[in-house]
């Protein structure tokens, strides 16, 4: 009788573990990727979490580096990244990956300087030495002579980049090394280089922390990090010689060009864009999705998901500190998402 | 002696099957303990083996870490964790010895649990809330110390570079706090083991309080030594609170203001984002050392612990002597 | 100064330095205990513990799902530590000269010496990828691994200390050995043993970064097990390093629930072993 009694509570038990992992109707899919778009992907997958209750988009920004990791892995269904796969990983994917921007955004350079509260004008070559670590103090006669309503101190500058592997990074070095020659051939652009100079921080976040914590430092973030933390940050110069402040008008700017050229991979860098009233470190950012994922059951919640994002979604940019995508990409992107396998 | 009773041949035989099936069955959970130690160093091997016949061992020579080029040198971070470790055990070495002496030999009887109890609290809180402590706390505060310094002594290499708290100093001082309650509870149980007759003989000649306790200490000096390299064996392998406060740069430098990085630092930054097989192997191949350093640091020690103990059981004197009481 | 006074001199100050440096070990767990209490308490509130985490920039979110994420690794991890290592810990107490005994006893203390975060890398690899899953239960394994030491050892000491007439006794009266082990000794023994499970459960409830790499985080709440989990510990990290004033508030609350945890477990911890003392006494 005890015997039979322990079978029956074993067999209980076994049946609510099976009850309670298959009863459940929610679908909860998981991806990784940039911390860059990390405000405004919180913000779709709550919002669309409360249209489809049933669904659950569970993001976690660990770096573009990760994002291409893990999806590549299989460990994630999606991926995001602000810097597009390079050939080389695309080649290691097992199955085709598509690059589908999301939104626009900028990098800004944040800084921490005792005592300054105004606005300082930067110049790409200038923010290049300051990374390459050449120019090491805020009164440097370069700053100075573009600054010069402002009283900069003798501070040493701390430059503050990223230590895991980022497409917020890659941005910057992009643009970097298409305004500086010496940063193009000493360090290349890679969503993680070998920095010359400076600290790490973990994500943007990590950044921005470390930024708003160290007094006489420097580094760079995604737009929306310095204005919710309330971060000062400076303006940089563009093609056609304006100092132009990142917001929403100057980095739509920035990608009006781009719109007409659009590669059909959607795999384009519109840094350093030529144009008036352009912000020059401005970018597109991407999901990643397999073309035939194994589960395609996923895969249409997910192709359900970025039709809403490029839709519906894109109302939510501009408060966030991003830019809505051009008209002309989204008509291009719902085409593309017709490719991805969803039965 | 008595006749064989019927049927006993068969119950000693099932009873002797039983046994071999309790030596088996618990050597079965035994093997798989073993098993898992073999299994960690096989796997974290395999994961590796792309860098190790790549670079060879140049990878623990070359101060580069540079994913974009393929370049991939530890010794940054090898660098890191040492200098880290040592500079931990200076400072909490000589404190984790004044508390196991303290509480041993010193204290009131009343006092003894309560103290045991806090330095137990200290070992249990977890490295994250360390970390976190770190950095809003500690690092503000290691600021504020770099940045008060004269410019005289920061002109010495190890002084050298901007004051931005996150460090080597910040990484040193967190590990040394979570370090002493470890090296400190080994060395308190070394010194319990000292058998009476030393101290008692001691005070018997005359000595003063600290004599007769450098008696002792002097006696356990080997597990002594064992209850040090263990906390030095925990040092090389903390992650978390050091990762949140030493900078995450790999950059070998004498500076204790300079931000540097660990072996445990690298692995919890990157490991999630390594995009390249090279990339992830040179990862797995830093957890692969450190897997072996710390096997290595902690064997040595607790060799050094138990050879201790084998000879001071080997020696104690047959001779009873009747206790003496101690005046304080 | 005559050569008898300079001894006490030195004999004082040593004395002196003693106290004081417990007096130093002590000034940061204060601080630690203080700043945590006292940022934590502010941010500790019946939403904390009942909501999800909220997008970025929306105050009010909470840790509900990290809670039961952490009850749920910590779960996973006893039921498959808890029965490896009473039981290697029975072989390493009952047949403890032979040579193998000393090699699971050397694994075992190896293996509490590995640095958590190779745990994690290890179990990346055979629980993450080949399933290509982060999942509660890659997570749980991670922990797992870590208790096993804790408990073996723990085990094998205190079946040690357990008196020779008790295991003489059943054997004389013709039981087997595992009866005797099973019946005997080990029951006497158990007080003790649940106390080192519960301080190995109090040390894995506060590990971070073996979860960063198996159970991975999830936003959304989950009893899956084969799916991401929250935990408490890797929530307090995500959040201590973002840039977010609401998000460090809830670390510092989310850290003093993990103190409390730990607080909890060993005091209870240590009032079994006095229960256990106090027994064996009489």
């Amino acid at each position: 009788m005890r015997f039979l009694s322990k079978l029956a509570i074993a067999a209980a038990c076994a049946s609510l573990l099976v009850a309670g992992t298959a009863a459940q109707q929610k679908v909860q899919i998981n991806g990784a990727g940039a911390t860059f778009p990390y405000p405004i992907y919180s913000k779709w997958f709550a919002e669309y979490n409360k249209l489809h209750p049933d669904v659950e988009i569970n993001y976690q920004s660990i770096g573009s580096g990760g994002g291409i990791r893990q999806i590549t892995n299989g460990t994630v269904f999606f991926g995001a990244t602000d810097g597009p796969m390079t050939p080389d990983q695309l080649q290691q994917s097992p199955g085709k990956i598509l690059h589908f921007p999301t939104v626009l955004g900028a990098d800004v350079p944040v800084y921490n300087i005792p005592n300054v509260t105004a606005e300082l004008k930067f110049t790409g070559a200038v923010l290049a030495d300051i990374f390459l670590g050449k120019i090491t103090k805020w009164n440097d006669p370069a700053l100075a002579k573009l600054n010069t309503g402002v009283n900069l101190p003798a501070t040493d500058i701390t430059v503050v980049h990223r230590s895991d592997a980022s497409g917020t990074s890659y941005i910057w070095v992009d643009y970097l090394a298409k305004v500086s020659p010496e940063w193009k051939s000493k360090v290349g652009v890679a969503t993680a280089v070998n920095w010359p100079v400076g600290l790490g921080g973990k994500g943007n976040e990590g950044v921005a922390g470390l930024v708003t914590q160290t007094p006489g430092s420097i580094g760079y973030v995604e737009l929306i990090y310095a204005l919710q933390n309330k971060i000062s940050f400076g303006t940089v110069q563009n093609l056609a010689g304006e100092f132009v402040k990142a917001s929403e008008a100057s980095v739509t700017a920035a990608a009006a060009g781009a719109a007409l050229k659009m590669p059909a991979d959607f795999r384009v860098s519109i840094t350093n864009a030529e144009g008036k009233g352009v912000y020059p470190v401005s970018s597109f950012t991407w999901l990643l999705l397999y073309e035939s994922p194994k589960d395609k059951a996923q895969s249409k919640i997910m192709v359900d998901f970025v039709k809403w994002a490029l839709t519906d979604g894109q109302k939510f940019a501009g408060s966030l500190g991003y830019a809505p995508l051009p008209e002309a990409v989204v008509k291009l992107e719902m085409a593309a998402l017709q490719k991805v396998k969803v039965s | 002696m008595t006749a064989p009773v019927p049927g006993r041949k068969k119950a000693s035989r099932g009873l002797v099957a039983t046994d071999l099936g309790f030596r088996l069955g618990t050597g079965l959970f035994a093997t798989m303990l073993v098993a898992l130690v073999v299994a960690i160093g096989f796997e974290l091997s395999r994961q590796s083996m792309l860098t190790i016949e790549k670079f060879g061992l140049n990878f623990w020579r070359t101060e580069v870490w540079d994913p974009v080029a393929g370049q991939f040198g530890a010794l940054p971070f090898i660098w890191g964790t040492l200098y880290s470790s040592i500079l931990a055990l200076i400072i909490s070495t000589p404190i984790a010895l004044g508390i196991a002496v303290f509480i041993s030999e010193l204290c009131p009887d009343w006092l003894k649990q309560p103290l045991v109890f806090l330095t137990e609290l200290l070992a249990a809180i977890p490295s994250i809330v360390y970390g976190l402590w770190g950095i809003f706390v500690l690092v503000p505060a290691v600021r504020a110390f770099e940045s008060s310094l004269p410019a005289v002594l920061r002109q010495l290499p190890l002084f050298s570079g901007p004051p931005v708290g996150v460090g080597m100093l910040s990484a040193a001082l967190i590990l040394a706090v979570m370090v002493v309650p470890f090296s400190s509870s080994v060395a308190r149980e070394v010194l319990k083991s000292v058998p009476g007759a030393q101290r008692e003989g001691a005070y018997a000649l005359g000595a003063t309080r600290f004599e007769a306790i450098r008696a002792a200490l002097f006696y356990a000096r080997t597990g002594i030594v064992g209850a040090v390299m263990l906390g030095f064996g925990r040092a090389l392998g903390e992650t978390m609170a050091v990762t949140m406060v030493i900078g995450s740069t790999p950059k070998v430098s004498l500076s204790l203001f300079a931000p540097q990085d660990t072996m445990a630092g690298v692995l919890a930054s990157q490991f999630t984002e390594a995009d390249t097989e090279l990339y992830l192997s040179a990862l797995v191949e830093i957890g692969l050392v450190l897997f072996i350093i710390t096997l290595i640091v902690n064997s040595m020690s607790r060799l050094l612990i138990w050879s201790m103990a084998r000879s001071e059981r080997s020696s104690t004197p047959v001779v009873a002597a009747e206790p003496v009481e101690v005046t304080a | 100064m005559s050569r008898t006074s300079r001894r006490k001199l030195l004999s004082a100050v040593f004395v002196g330095f003693c106290a004081l440096s417990v007096l130093i070990a002590l000034v940061p767990l204060a601080f630690v205990l203080f700043f945590v209490v006292s940022e934590g308490i502010q941010s500790l509130n019946v939403d904390f513990f009942r909501n999800m985490p909220k997008p970025v920039g929306e105050s009010g979110g909470g840790m509900a799902n990290a809670i039961v994420g952490t009850l749920m690794v910590t779960g996973l991890g006893s039921l498959f530590a808890v029965p490896i290592g009473i039981l290697s810990g029975v072989y390493m107490s009952e047949y403890a000269g032979t040579r193998f005994a000393a090699v699971a006893r050397f694994a075992a203390d190896t293996l509490n010496g590995v640095p958590s975060i190779v745990i994690g890398v290890f179990a990346y690899g055979i629980a993450v990828l080949p399933f290509k899953q982060f999942s509660a239960l890659a997570g749980g394994l991670a922990l797992g691994i870590m208790m096993i030491p804790i408990i073996a050892r723990t085990t094998e000491e205190l079946l040690l200390l357990v008196p020779g007439t008790m295991r003489e006794g059943a054997l004389a009266l013709g039981a087997t050995r595992a009866r005797a082990v099973f019946s005997v000794v080990l029951p006497s023994a158990l007080p003790g043993i649940i106390t080192g499970v519960v301080l190995a459960l109090a040390r894995i409830a506060g590990e971070t970064a073996p979860l960063l790499f198996t159970a991975f985080s999830n936003r959304f709440f989950t009893t899956k097990l084969n799916q991401p989990v929250a935990t408490l510990t890797v929530m307090v990290y995500t959040y201590a390093i973002s840039p977010y004033k609401d998000w460090h508030r809830q670390a510092w609350a989310g850290a003093l629930v993990l103190i409390f945890i730990v607080l909890v477990c060993s005091l209870l911890a240590r009032f079994a072993t006095r229960r256990l003392e106090g027994m064996q006494a009489r």
